[in-house]
């Protein structure tokens, strides 16, 4: 057989049919599903008279809506409080397995999927969320969808597909001290720009992501989705096998080793052929931050405001411009004298264990700007728990970081935890849209360790700048 | 989904890059349950602004959106094609899209035509010298026409997208006539379901 992309093996071996004139019918193993996607799904379903396929295929948390206030504080907004029974009634019609607030599984539905172990190497994965790119991290097609191809899954577990482009994105040696997964995607994105991946599958390579542990590939694919691309992919390795061995949804003993053996062919092979191949080097790379409104507008933490006057490009001019007017900047400011109102720590970006230690480690023995309202959102209960174990909701509530419960929170501001118009934040989070996180707020997409250095120093800092 | 053949009406430049579904409809409305009545909350951080383009009264009643690049990127929000179809757009064209909200109009019925950045600049450049100048989507000869000033242009529908916009067809139904092979297939997978994970409360079952 000719040698094959990791894309293309998982593809071959989830083809179910591919009828001549019509789109390729792909199989789904895993359709992960949450209260703000759904309901008209479900709907859907009724009123065609369908049922659900495979419950045994199908997961189901609230995230997206959830307030992050204390459990015994009702959830007060009554729109989000029906989408939220919605959820649970919908899910016990279906016989499908469901993690209401509070929940002890209960979390960001792209933090509980690898943390139970139910994403695993080789599978294709949909969910109604665009940071299903997320679990590629783990050599899993996984990508996100719209409500009508929810229902779709639910009725059939399958999906009319179009095989994608393959693209290599390689980033070589290894990352300097100081840049984490975070700081790489933003390169990466930077590079391609909003649309450049749009139509590719991207697979990660290279040693900087060899490097990443299994939260930093995390981290990584997430942002596949911000540079056009549907999905990201990492190869299998041991830091692959190593992360799910003991997971909740993984064999162990005999079983785990024959799993594992054969997850460890969910790899490209030596002389596969991407259809685009983009190379970084890592040397070259450093901590970075989004100025503007969109995800590829980037600059060092060490930089300057860019100026509308250095682009030859009109279009490109006049979309600075109209980004630095709603983000109140002026060009030529220093990053690094820019002061920020709200830091928020969390996300499916970046609100896992690994986030949380790193952001922990720099706020230890440090206090939060008297300016600055800092919060630390925990992706699942299950990272709050072993954080709280750990002793880090210490670290953060001595600092005065607002310790809260699990859910997407700020990222999207869904829920109440959102900017007034004209705040300017600091967030570990993946969109900086105009309005993303609250009605004329002002977002900076950045690092944890980033993010928090930032809410000691109550402007935009890196974590060298704040002792230890 | 209702079978479309040809879009025609009054076109509205929108001449924005980079137009995340985000802004296309905010976050705050996605709590809802129900499919219908998001056309309020189209653009609706913008419309709020007097000189917002949907907001001149001569393009009143339009039906086509004609956009800048990349329009439709971020987030898979398929409320973003419903609040267009609810305000009253039943064509986006623009020089690219982002993947989800293109793949989430086709099976909405929401045709998007993808031209040239040249192209939509001529375009843009027609409706605002006459606003009233109607601009016709055709579908089914994949073409856009703005037949007052003798222009048109070919754009390029996958073919299974445009028998499926042409025939109102239900993607679901349409793969349930494969459900044999569907069936078949799930019998040779050893792809591992949740089955034994969870216990009905959603607990870990121990191993």
């Amino acid at each position: 057989m000719a040698a094959r992309t990791l894309y293309e093996k998982i593809w071959d071996e989830h083809l179910v049919a591919a009828p001549e004139g019509e789109s390729a019918i792909m199989y789904v193993d895993l359709h992960l599903v949450h209260e703000v996607t759904s309901p008209q799904a479900f709907d859907g379903l009724r009123l065609g008279g369908r049922g659900v396929r495979r419950p045994d295929r199908t997961l189901a948390t609230a995230d997206h809506n959830v307030p992050t206030d204390p459990l015994s504080v009702p959830v007060k907004d009554p729109v989000s409080r029906r989408q939220l029974e919605a959820l649970e009634e919908n899910c016990e019609e279906f016989g499908i397995t469901v993690f209401p607030r509070g929940h002890e599984n209960q979390g960001i539905v792209h933090v509980i999927g690898p943390e139970l172990g139910v994403t695993q190497p080789g599978m294709t994965i949909v969910c109604g969320d665009s940071h299903t790119s997320t679990h590629g991290a783990f050599a899993a097609l996984a990508f996100g969808i719209g409500t009508s191809e929810v229902e779709h899954v639910l009725a059939t577990q399958t999906l009319p597909q179009q095989r994608a482009k393959t693209m290599a994105v390689v980033v070589e040696g290894p990352a300097p001290e100081g840049v984490s997964a975070k700081d790489i995607v933003l390169a990466i994105v930077a590079t391609l720009g909003t649309g450049g991946g749009a139509g590719y599958v991207v697979e990660y390579r290279g040693q900087a992501i060899r490097d990443l542990s299994m939260e930093g590939r995390m981290t990584l694919c997430n942002m596949s989705i911000e540079a056009g691309a549907r999905a990201g992919l990492v190869a299998v390795d041991e830091t692959t096998i190593e992360y799910l061995r003991g997971r909740p949804g993984v064999a162990s003993g005999d079983e785990f080793e024959r799993a594992a053996a054969r997850w460890r062919e969910f790899v490209s092979d030596d002389d596969a052929v991407f259809d685009q191949t983009v190379t970084l080097d890592a040397a070259d790379l450093a901590p970075y931050i989004t100025w503007g409104t969109n995800p590829a507008q980037v600059v060092a933490l060490d930089g300057v405001v860019p100026d509308p006057a250095d682009f030859s490009d009109p279009d490109v001019a006049s979309t600075t411009q109209r980004s630095l007017t709603y983000m109140g900047l002026a060009p030529g400011t220093p990053i690094k004298e820019i002061p920020v109102d709200v830091v928020f720590i969390g996300s499916c970006t970046n609100s896992r264990i690994e986030d949380l230690r790193a952001a922990a480690g720099v706020a230890r023995g440090h206090h939060v700007a008297p300016t600055v309202r800092a919060l630390v959102v925990p992706g699942s209960h299950r990272v709050k728990r072993q954080a709280e174990e750990e002793g880090l909701d210490q670290v953060f509530l001595a600092a005065g970081f607002e310790w809260r419960e699990p859910g997407c929170s700020m990222c999207l501001g869904m829920n109440p935890d959102q900017l007034t118009p004209g705040q300017r934040s600091a967030s570990t989070s993946n969109r900086n849209f105009e309005g993303r996180q609250g009605r004329g707020g002002r977002t900076h997409l950045v690092s944890p360790v980033v993010a928090a250095a930032t809410a000691i120093l109550g402007r935009f800092a890196t974590s060298d700048e704040v002792s230890s | 989904m209702k079978a479309v053949r040809v879009i025609e009406g009054r076109a509205v430049p929108l001449e924005r890059a980079d137009v995340d579904t985000d802004q296309i409809i905010p976050s705050d409305w996605l709590k809802r349950v129900e499919r219908t009545g998001f056309g309020r909350g189209l653009f609706s951080e913008w419309r709020d602004d007097p000189s917002f383009v949907l907001n001149d009264a001569r393009y009143a009643g339009a039906t086509v959106l004609v956009a800048g690049p990349r329009f439709g990127t971020g987030s898979s929000r398929e409320h973003a094609v419903w609040a267009l179809m609810d305000y009253g757009f039943g064509a986006v064209i623009a020089p690219s899209f982002g993947d989800i909200f293109r793949n989430n109009s086709s099976k909405q019925g929401l045709v998007i035509a993808q031209l040239d950045a040249t192209d939509v600049e001529e375009l843009v450049a027609l409706i605002k010298d006459d606003p009233s100048r109607l601009v016709v989507v055709d579908v089914e000869r994949m073409q856009v026409e703005v037949p007052a000033s003798g222009w048109s242009r070919p754009f390029a529908l996958e073919a299974m997208t445009r028998e499926r916009l042409l025939n109102g067809w239900d993607d679901i139904g349409l793969t349930l006539r494969h459900e044999g092979e569907i069936t078949s297939y799930e019998t040779r997978t050893s792809a591992p379901t949740l089955e034994g994970i969870f216990d009905d409360a959603g607990h870990v079952v121990a191993h």
